[in-house]
């Protein structure tokens, strides 16, 4: 494990995050082509708590998550272009166009697939830190899900089965107020109702700033070995807030679920900007760095983009292939 | 009065008007209350019956459903609603082994009077977990009532018979039809359940459709009519109890029967309406049934591919002219992945 003030793992950390936001930030640009044509769900602005937890994970660990996933599918070194080509329903797509922007895969990478279906990721999840377990393979798995879906019933009973059977799993919770457009104060009750769960199962919990990447760094890094050693799972609760719309790549603090102001104010701790003044203020990059850094990943983005819209149409035929396994 | 509605208006005023009539009707669900409302089904409600009587829920299906339940069970009539079908399964249980049977396990003691609204998402992209079309899953289990209203009139007044109804009831909505006027009364007023309606009248051929693909049987015997084929067009507008009666009538006169349904063939609801009508009517039958509807498997999310998984008017059509021994008279329209097919209307910009 490097060190954490190492500059160069400062730097890593910078340009995960930053990719995350510029590739979404390039979905939402061309989204209005309508070219893409599946529903979409950005993560701008949770950028920090998706690179700095998955950093914390090495190549062969495991990450699966639910329908706000292209974060997590790239911080955990999925293929960006495959990941693009899915979103324009490509042949070349992760699943061969399938299953869209919803359902992302990269089993190289070890992102196991991402899901829609609120909740229903964390059992599986568990599962496979179960077989991990069983195989004494030292392979940690990291799912990531957000307040709402600590409102499912497989929630509560998989981090019980994870807590009984000591699994080698980290919750990973994306706490960003809302669900679609319900706030918290409709759907549950208590500001420390989730660490509080977990700490009820006997599974160690965390509430953190989740768009500190420095702090999210080193709270998922200390769960991930505790995991490893098999010191059992973790739920780590990052407190952090969407930028766009639910759904989709617009804005919609107009529509009356949030406000503006909320929003803006949430604005000003931007993951991103924050992190580019402490690498200034530590000497750890200069803006020109930084600025090529981000003309390099916004270029990649559109190359990926480009990419996938040149891609293949899948063939008729895999229409009604793959139903079943072989 | 000739009133024009919209399905999603007409659902939104049959709840207004169920709740105004009895204050034992409640709505929860996820973003009841939220400013899109479900679909503007649910809009001004909350403002109108407060927060007790309209209610946003937790992320919790399963046990909202047992909510539910339990309420009707000491006399609220709950609604509960689902943005997607798919959502509602992680619901089974309830539903099925609970909500179904209860009335029945305790000797007729109780009453479970409550609807289920969920809602058919197609197009954009909605892929293998958003699109999918249960109703035979439903209706397979004695206890439930399964409703797919097909017209903003019968939106209405299904509803309304769906929330009188002292039994659980899935309401299922097909997503393209929420923006479809039809003329709806501005009375209260009930459909009763377990009757079918004959949407157009015909001789040669009875085409039976459940919900959206009701709308495609209309446009397919309009087409008919270049091959001289009167097509008479049964809209089931209950898939339980469904009503046998009509269907075996106009099977009578006609001799041959196409069922279109939105969810697949495979064990589904055209295969029960084909082998009852054979069990029952097997003597009236010129020809063997057709049963135009999903194909064996999930439904993919690139436009390529879903753009040849859902049938169409030209797949009904191309089904009576082969049953009828009808040379096809223009070829299938090429489906191109360019082809827009997954929006109802060039107004439905997805995401959602
Ligand atoms: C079982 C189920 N119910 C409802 C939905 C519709 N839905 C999709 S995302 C979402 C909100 C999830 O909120 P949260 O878990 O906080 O994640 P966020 O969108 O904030 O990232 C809902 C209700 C769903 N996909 N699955
Ligand atoms: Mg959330």
């Amino acid at each position: 494990m490097p060190q954490l003030f190492d500059s160069q793992l400062h730097f890593k950390l910078y340009k995960e995050m930053l990719r995350i936001r510029i590739v979404e930030n390039s979905i939402a640009e061309h989204y209005g082509e309508q070219e893409m044509r599946c529903p979409v769900h950005l993560s701008i602005g949770q950028e920090a708590a998706e690179a700095g937890a998955c950093a914390a994970l090495e190549r062969r660990d495991y990450v699966l998550s639910g329908h706000r996933s292209h974060g997590h599918y790239l911080a955990k070194g999925g293929n960006l272009k495959a990941m693009m080509a899915e979103i324009y329903g490509k042949a070349t797509g992760c699943a061969g166009g399938k299953g869209g922007s919803m359902h992302l895969v990269d089993i190289d990478a070890g992102f196991l697939g991402a899901a829609p279906i609120v909740g229903s990721t964390i059992p599986i999840a568990a599962g496979v830190a179960f077989a991990s377990q069983m195989r004494d393979e030292d392979r940690v798995v990291m799912v990531f899900l957000g307040d709402g879906a600590t409102e499912t019933g497989v929630f509560y009973e998989s981090v019980n089965f994870a807590a009984l059977k000591n699994l080698p799993i980290v919750f990973l919770v994306e706490n960003n107020f809302y669900s679609v457009y319900s706030p918290m104060d409709v759907r549950q009750k208590g500001d420390h109702r989730i660490i509080d769960i977990a700490r009820a199962h006997g599974v160690e919990a965390h509430q953190a700033d989740g768009n500190d990447l420095d702090l999210v760094y080193q709270i998922s890094s200390k769960a991930v070995n505790k995991a490893r050693a098999g010191g059992g799972p973790s739920l780590l609760e990052f407190i952090t807030y969407r930028w766009r719309e639910h759904c989709g790549h617009g804005y919609d603090n107009d529509i009356g679920y949030r406000t503006e102001a909320e929003f803006l104010s949430w604005k000003e701790r931007d993951p991103v900007a924050a992190y580019e003044r402490k690498l200034i203020a530590r000497g750890l990059a200069t803006q020109h760095e930084m600025d090529l850094m981000a003309n390099e990943l916004k270029q990649e983005a559109e190359e990926a983009i480009a990419y996938a819209k040149q891609g293949p149409w899948p063939e008729l035929d895999t229409l009604s292939s793959q139903v079943y396994a072989n | 009065m000739n009133r024009q509605l919209k399905f999603f208006e007409a659902i939104r005023e049959a709840t207004d008007q169920a709740m105004e009539r009895d204050p034992a009707v409640y709505i929860v669900g996820l973003g009841v209350p939220d400013p899109k409302g479900i679909f503007g089904t649910t809009l001004g409600l909350q403002e109108k019956y407060g927060t007790t009587r309209v209610q946003d829920m937790p992320l919790s299906e399963n046990a909202m459903t047992g909510v539910a339940l339990g309420s009707a069970l000491v006399g609220m009539r709950p609604i509960i609603t689902h943005q997607r079908v798919d959502f509602a399964l992680v619901a089974m249980e309830q539903m099925v082994n609970q909500a179904a049977k209860w009335h029945y396990m305790f000797g007729g003691k109780a009453k479970v009077p409550m609807v289920v609204r969920m809602i058919i998402g197609r197009g954009w992209g909605q892929g293998p977990q958003h699109s999918q079309s249960l109703q035979a899953w439903f209706a397979h289990i004695p206890g439930l009532k399964v409703v797919m209203p097909t017209t903003a009139h019968d939106a209405k007044g299904l509803l309304a018979a769906a929330i009188e109804d002292n039994n659980p009831v899935v309401f299922i909505e097909h997503r393209w039809l929420h923006n479809i006027s039809d003329e709806v009364p501005e009375e209260y007023y009930t459909v009763p359940l377990g009757s079918a309606r004959v949407m157009r009248e015909g001789n040669d051929v009875t085409i039976v459709g459940t919900s959206y693909m009701a709308l495609e049987a209309v446009r397919a015997a309009e087409r008919l009519r270049a091959d001289d084929v009167s097509a008479e067009v049964i809209d089931l507008r209950t898939i339980r109890p469904w009503d046998v009666e009509t269907v075996l009538g106009s099977v009578r006169k006609t001799g041959r029967l196409v069922v279109t349904d939105t969810a697949s063939a495979a064990f589904g609801v055209s295969a029960e309406i084909v082998a009852t009508v054979l069990e029952c009517e097997f003597a009236s039958m010129k020809t063997a049934p057709v049963r135009i509807a999903l194909p064996d498997h999930p439904c993919p999310t690139s436009p390529a591919l879903s753009n040849h998984y859902y049938p169409r008017a030209d797949h009904i059509v191309r089904g009576v002219q082969r049953m009828m021994g009808i040379e096809p008279t223009t070829d299938m329209p090429a489906m191109t992945p360019h082809q827009k097919l997954d929006v109802p209307d060039p107004s439905f910009k997805g995401p959602f």
